[in-house]
């Protein structure tokens, strides 16, 4: 080399080769792993100058519901750079995977949402990615204010495992009020399935679809079936199905099946098109009564402007019950920064921080001593049952049963849909439970 | 030139850093960190799923100890109905979406590659899909098939609708993307408790497939139809063939190694697909549009029974092999001789 280019005389080939191998090896850290504190790991000087929180809120309501919950953490931790690590879809499926894989590669962030129950046993207390909180529920004297179902769920083999946040309901019954008036149909919280079918005929005699189904969701028929199945067992029994001590093959699990094939005497036709809100709008534009959902419906209702044209009353023969779908966040193992992330906990669990993210999020509080005074209609109804009725699990939102019996029960209603043949949609429920042990 | 010849030996000799890294070692060399990469992240990484379809790894917890009896979980995957669904639907896609493709793309080849105007411009629009994601035809798709938009709209706004309501006939609604019709039920042993036949639903999925990359196969049959030299077109002119004939006798059997390479190509995309199948309808009515990958996903991420996931992966891999392997071990004689 006679001339030397300008390049080759500032670096030395030494330092190029250097560099790029830095290049290289960042690329791949990046490109694996890709997470904003990579960077905080390489400057320890940084400290405990960040909080992680992964969740799957991503769609409007929820995101403001995670700011306010974002903004109390600030209020009591400023200089605390937050880091939101929210992955969107599929009803936190894809951000259920995107963490298993971060869990399983000891990247955890400093916090991520669960629900309680079942999930929060299988996917991260038994695989050990989690530390029990029983001194934070002491310290904070959270014992009291949790209602005794909700302690019971997020306690794991006799530890505390999550902080609630907020609690849906799961088990309402949503309908369209000019139509219902209009086929003078009453409908009251201790209405049966008697009733409900009753309706459903003057309904169908009218020429309008009874219930508005979106199947192209899976979570929403497997929401119906366990409504229909908390009325066929009651709340008792219901909570006993999930630990084996009701089988599947009990006949009242063969009526709720039965009840559930009934449905579609009289459901819209294009269900397996729609998605849950899809079927919400055909109630809210009156082209068809009823639909069963969690009350996230309400949220969208009130984003959309409908909320006045939709009443609300719980899933037919399950009033006195609670199908409690319930936000929390965990306590890592090996959190990148473990005080930031007990003090998110501690904002999780306060007062405050329930009240502002509740109405957000279209949740109540999971704290029974939360200020109601900014509810609307439907959290009043909703808050005054949560303090009286018991509380039960969700299946079809992860609390009720491992992910392994869920995945099992999705995949059988999924033919269920198309057949309707009761006896081999109980026979895999039998099957399932058999599995999962 | 000459000059250049000459010099090239005195070069050779002249350097002494070519005799420090001999010329035969040179390539292994080179190629020693992309077979390493290649050996770990392809085979190794194959191996392993292969032991975790035999492990009793079913919760999120790792357990690489092996099931007892080995086949288990093999012998549970075969007996789910909704993974012999799943290989239902595999199978009539890649045989419909290979049809269709190939069929369109030689068609539209052939057409391209007579004397018509703006050749470039139509060859271009039609390669254009081949440039989109699976993901966006699937969503565009989707609402096309959708019962209460696309189709069914156009044919609302049109008119058609109206005039068949004259006539006395219901309305074209295309509800095939929420059937779970299955045409047909070819008997099947007992074993097989997947209805066998044609889902409905699926067609919608093909037709998106064949959309979007038969303008693929026909670049490859333009390609193939540039290298026939016009001797022939035109020998087969003079001994009086009709296009029809020299096309069918002479042109498409001599696109016979295009043929395959399309075949295998498309073979293989079509037996991994996934990502248009989940934008376009997920798994659709009663599994009418699963497929392997999907379940795949669902059980792996979902349920989190890692073994059962890894054995269909497993199994999709063999049904690739059974494509690809042929077409390896045909181009390596190939080379070889």
């Amino acid at each position: 080399m006679s001339s030397r280019s300008p390049f080759t005389s500032r670096y030395s080939r030494r330092q190029i080769a250097k560099t790029a191998a830095a290049a290289a090896v960042g690329g791949v850290v990046l490109g694996g792993v890709s997470f904003p504190h990579a960077f905080a790991q390489a400057t320890p000087a940084a400290g405990e100058a960040e909080l992680e929180i992964f969740s799957w809120w991503t769609t409007a309501g929820e995101a403001a519901g995670l700011e306010e919950l974002f903004k109390a953490f600030t209020a009591s931790n400023p200089g605390v750079k937050i880091v939101n690590a929210a992955v969107a879809g599929g009803a936190g499926s894809n951000a259920q995977a995107a963490l298993q894989t971060r869990l399983s590669a000891n990247q955890p962030p400093d916090s991520w949402q669960s629900h309680p129950g079942a999930e929060l046993k299988a996917r991260y207390v038994d695989p050990g990615y989690t530390v029990a909180i029983d001194d934070l529920y002491t310290e904070q004297d959270w014992d009291s204010v949790f209602p005794e179902g909700v302690i019971n769920l997020i306690t794991i083999d006799g530890q505390k495992q999550l902080v609630p946040v907020g609690v849906h309901r799961g088990n309402v019954m949503f309908y369209n009020k000019d139509l219902l008036s209009k086929n003078g149909i009453e409908v009251s919280d201790d209405w049966t399935m008697d009733d409900y079918f009753k309706a459903a005929d003057t309904l169908k005699a009218a020429g309008v679809p009874a219930l508005a189904l979106g199947s192209k969701d899976t979570f929403a028929v497997v929401q119906l079936f366990e409504n229909t199945l908390l009325a066929a067992l009651g709340p008792d029994d219901f909570t006993k199905v999930w630990t084996g001590e009701v089988g599947w093959d009990d006949d009242r699990v063969t009526t709720a099946i039965e009840n559930l094939a009934k449905y579609f005497d009289s459901v819209n036709s294009d269900h397996a098109a729609l998605t849950w809100d899809g079927a919400a709008d055909e109630v809210y534009a009156g082209k068809a009564a009823f639909t069963s959902m969690g009350d996230w419906l309400y949220g969208d209702a009130t984003a959309k402007g409908k909320q006045d044209s939709i009443g609300w009353v719980n899933h037919p023969g399950t009033g006195g019950s609670f199908v409690a779908v319930i936000d929390g966040f965990t306590m890592p193992k090996g959190a990148p920064h473990p005080v930031n992330a007990k003090n998110w906990l501690i904002t999780c669990g306060s007062k405050e921080a329930q009240t502002a993210f509740a109405p957000h999020k279209g949740a109540i509080p999971a704290r029974s001593d939360a200020d109601a005074s900014g509810f609307n209609d439907y959290m009043k109804w909703s808050a005054a049952a949560f303090g009286k009725d018991a509380v039960v699990p969700s299946l079809a939102h992860g609390s009720a049963a491992s992910p392994q019996f869920q995945s099992s029960v999705n995949d059988a209603i999924v033919s269920f849909i198309v057949d309707l043949d009761v006896e081999t949609f109980q026979q895999a429920l039998v099957d399932a439970q058999a599995d999962a042990q | 030139m000459a000059q250049g010849a000459l010099e090239r030996p005195a070069a050779r000799t002249a350097s002494p850093r070519r005799r420090l890294v001999p010329e035969r070692l040179l390539s292994p060399l080179i190629l020693a960190p992309s077979v390493i990469a290649l050996f770990v992240f392809v085979y190794g990484f194959i191996g392993l799923t292969f032991w975790v379809s035999l492990s009793n790894w079913k919760t999120p917890k790792r357990d690489l100890s092996l099931i007892q009896p080995l086949w288990e979980t093999y012998h549970r995957l075969f007996t789910t109905t909704r993974f012999q669904i799943d290989i239902r639907n595999s199978i009539i896609f890649t045989i419909f979406f290979l049809i269709g493709s190939v069929g369109v793309g030689l068609l539209l080849a052939i057409a391209l590659d007579q004397a018509i105007p703006a050749r470039g411009l139509i060859r271009n629009v039609f390669l254009f899909p081949y440039a989109l994601s699976f993901v966006v035809t699937g969503v565009a798709w989707r609402w096309i098939f959708n019962p209460d938009s696309g189709i069914t709209l156009l044919m609302d706004h049109l008119g058609v609708n109206w005039l068949l309501a004259r006539f006395g006939t219901g309305p074209i609604r295309v509800d095939w993307l929420i059937s779970p019709r299955v045409l047909g039920d070819i008997p099947m042993p007992d074993a097989v408790k997947a209805q066998i036949g044609i889902p409905v639903a699926l067609i919608p999925v093909i037709i998106a497939a064949v959309w979007q990359l038969s303008g693929f196969a026909m670049a490859m049959y333009l390609a193939g139809l540039g290298t026939i030299s016009n001797d022939i077109r035109e020998a087969a002119a003079l001994d009086g063939a009709s296009l029809y004939r020299t096309y069918r006798d002479i042109i498409i059997p001599l696109l016979k190694p295009i043929t395959i390479s399309v075949l295998i190509i498309l073979g293989h995309i079509s037996l991994k697909i996934f990502d248009l199948v989940f934008a376009m309808s997920g798994k659709g009515p009663g599994f009418a549009t699963d497929v392997p990958g999907i379940f795949v996903f669902e059980q792996t991420f979902g349920a989190n029974k890692y073994n059962l996931g890894a054995a269909a992966s497993i199994v999709m891999l063999a049904l690739i092999a059974v494509v690809i392997v042929p077409y390896l071990a045909r181009s390596l004689r190939e080379v070889e001789r």
